[in-house]
């Protein structure tokens, strides 16, 4: 047997091997998951495989100016927080007054700076800076200072973009164009394929041919007289009863291919003693084939689910751009150009939109992968 | 938004409902025009055979209805408007062929094609191949396949956010969070703005396709080298063949005909790609393909049907070869069976 062939190299690289290439293959996907759930400031600063080591960031704050000092115990004193004002918020491991050396004194230590001064900066970002003298001048004076951010994670970016970038409703818009569209082609497709299988049809050579030769034709053929045909008609342009009939043409070739090659492997005497005992082909569909080919129409169906649900061709040259007609992958790539930079909304909408084809590709792989195997004719 | 999750579920309803309507009531209609119990032998004999020659014609009728309005048809109308105007309303024979052969973008979307189709279904097929054999030698080899096997679900764009995000750049002396630029730096070299490079960079587009599809071909070729029968094999081992000279002398020619199988699919799916360059580049930096100026002309300044319809015409030549190929398959292995 193949397996039992002396390994040469040896096992330990066969599994190294193995492990860089399914590591080269996840950690994009990871990279995107990990990001998506960091804080904002942090996806931009750092990268994502640093997402659970504390990282330092040197800053720089001014202190309040000498006009908020008041006097104590004969020395003049001016305390706040460093971090006031704004946003940043985090861990001050050391600071100092100069730019060379931001952290020459650890924080809670008081600092002995010339003229008799100390400041003293604790690491919540509360100061406290005393003079013997009174202080002057009319702007504060600038403190370098050290944080370390602790690793932060949140569901913000999730809450963001499905509420305020569209994302929630194009989740719902993208279910109204997939569902039907999956079903539809399966009634159809199954019918057409019991008939090519089992009927006496005078031209059932040829029709088989046309539909194999179509599994192939891009879909690229079909757009403009389409989209001409869709406008002159009124009702089918920008609607989602278009969209489904047009998801339900292009994937009609590989339906049928898929389930007559299923169907014409049922066993022949299972049909004829059927109609022996008198039941016609209609009864014989809905009460023999159909059942049986539940394998089948359940790999077509989960092909069919990921093809619509992933298209982006279709859906923008038959729906609209509008929020009620705009699907996931289209929001996606709009929000590709508007929001190019920020990678928290690009990310979190990212992962929501191939959340579904994960879910339904690993409950149900074992039918994915058999309708690969029945029906690798056709380019996806 | 509920209105619209409500009249989804009613149209699904309606759909279904009128498919199942349809093929019941008009299979129904057949039993009652043509009874297959008529008074008359002679009646009962014509009228069954009447409901065996229509019958069929009602199971395909839908299905050849929508084929021909949605495939068949539209073949035939962009080969016609490709020799018209933009508007379809003027014949104006090969100009539209003839600008293509001087436009630039064009140029550069053949040249990028045939790029994409000398790379992505060779390194596909070939780490898939790779893949296969050595998954199928170690004990996690199937949880291996899995996850090599799942971009295979995300969609085109997401793949492109994905990836996007993997080739960003940041300047020299920022921190990096592109986690290729970082590697690049840990290694000692100078971070790329990788998508902007020209020429390279459709090796970095090629590669989401390559990561999409190597999982579809480690799946193929996985079950087309199960299916090697074990004695040719052990003949092997027993005359002396060592793992290499086996796998390429005994186990590839085997399953020649699953890789050309494997080949021609991706090859297919290549020539229309379409999503990856929208959304990564939209064609700049030299990274047009045909898919993606065929779009760009439907659209573009009003739309030119015409010239759109020639580039989808050279898309559709470049299949043909495999179109005809597949029929040709299709037609021997169904012989004389039903």
């Amino acid at each position: 047997m193949w397996q039992r062939i002396r390994l040469e190299p040896s096992r330990f690289f066969l599994h190294l091997a193995v492990l860089l290439i399914v590591a080269a293959w996840t950690l994009p996907t990871a990279g995107l998951l990990v990001s998506s759930l960091r804080d904002k400031d942090l996806i931009a600063t750092s990268g994502w495989w640093t997402a659970l080591t504390t990282t330092e960031r040197s800053e720089q704050a001014r202190m309040k100016p000498p006009a908020d000092q008041v006097q104590k115990d004969g020395h003049s004193e001016i305390s706040g927080n460093l971090f006031e004002g704004t946003d940043h918020a985090g861990q001050i491991s050391a600071f100092g007054t100069r730019v060379q050396n931001p952290a020459e004194f650890s924080a809670g230590a008081t600092a002995q700076l010339q003229d008799g001064r100390s400041l003293t900066v604790n690491s919540d970002g509360s100061y406290v800076y005393t003079s013997p003298t009174a202080f002057t001048g009319d702007r504060g004076q600038r403190v370098f200072f050290v944080t370390s951010v602790p690793p932060k994670f949140t569901t913000d970016n999730y809450r963001t973009v499905l509420f305020s970038e569209g994302i929630g409703r194009s989740f719902i818009n993208s279910l109204t164009v997939t569902i039907p569209a999956t079903i539809i082609p399966i009634l159809i497709a199954a019918f057409a394929a019991y008939a090519l299988a089992w009927m006496k049809l005078p031209a059932r050579g040829f029709i088989i041919a046309v539909i194999v030769g179509l599994l192939v034709v891009p879909l690229q053929m079909s757009l403009i007289p389409l989209l001409k045909i869709y406008n002159a008609t009124g009702f089918l342009s920008k609607t989602y009863l278009g969209i489904w009939l047009a998801h339900t043409g292009f994937g009609l070739p590989f339906a049928i291919y898929l389930l007559r090659s299923y169907i014409a492997g049922l066993p022949k005497d299972l049909i004829e003693s059927a109609q022996v005992d008198g039941a016609n082909d209609f009864k014989i569909f809905m009460r023999i084939i159909l059942p049986l080919s539940f394998p089948a129409l359940a790999s077509f169906a989960i092909f069919q689910f990921l093809w619509v649900w992933n298209d982006l061709l279709v859906a923008i040259v038959f729906l609209g751009s509008g929020n009620d007609q705009l699907v996931l992958t289209g929001r996606l790539n709009a929000l590709l150009g508007s929001r190019g930079g920020n990678w928290e909304i690009l990310t979190a909408s990212a992962f929501v939109t191939i959340i579904v084809p994960l879910v339904v590709f690993f409950s149900l792989q074992r039918y994915f992968v058999r309708g690969l195997l029945a029906g690798s004719v056709k380019g996806g | 938004m509920l209105t619209q999750v409500f009249w989804a579920f009613a149209t699904v309803l309606i759909g279904v409902g009128g498919c199942v309507g349809y093929f019941y009531a008009s299979n129904l209609l057949l039993d009652r025009l043509f009874p297959a119990s008529a008074s008359n032998d002679a009646h009962a004999i014509r009228n069954l055979k009447i409901q065996s020659s229509v019958r069929p014609w009602l199971f395909l009728g839908p299905a050849l209805v929508l084929l021909c309005v949605y495939l068949v048809y539209p073949v035939i109308e962009t080969l016609i408007l490709s020799f018209q105007d933009k508007t379809g309303s003027r014949f104006v024979g090969f100009d539209n062929y003839a600008w293509a052969a001087k436009d630039t973008q064009f140029r550069t979307s053949i040249f990028n094609n045939f790029l994409w189709l000398l790379v992505v279904p060779a390194a596909c097929t070939f780490l898939g191949l790779v893949i296969a054999v050595l998954t199928d030698r170690i004990w996690w080899g199937s949880i291996a396949r899995s996850l090599i096997f799942l971009p295979l679900a995300i969609s085109f764009v997401g793949a492109s956010v994905i990836w996007k995000f993997v080739y960003d750049f940041r300047g020299e002396g920022q921190e990096q969070i592109g986690i290729l630029n970082a590697v690049v730096e840990w290694f000692g070299f100078s971070p790329q703005v990788w998508i902007a490079l020209p020429f390279w960079n459709n090796f970095f587009l090629m590669m989401i396709l390559i990561w999409i599809q190597t999982g579809f071909a480690t799946v193929i070729l996985g079950a087309a080298l199960r299916g090697v029968p074990e004695d040719t094999i052990e003949a092997a081992v027993i005359d002396g063949a060592g793992p290499f000279k086996i796998f390429w002398r005994i186990m590839v020619p085997q399953i020649m005909t699953t890789i050309v199988v494997v080949w021609t699919t991706i090859t297919v799916l290549v020539l229309k790609v379409f999503d990856i360059v929208l959304t990564m580049t939209n064609g700049q930096w030299d990274t047009q393909v045909l898919a993606n100026l065929m779009f760009d002309w439907m659209f573009r300044g009003g739309g030119d049907f015409g010239r759109g319809a020639a580039i989808a015409i050279v898309i559709m030549l470049a299949v043909l070869p495999i179109m005809i190929w597949n029929i040709r398959q299709a037609n021997a292995e169904r012989g004389g069976g039903h």
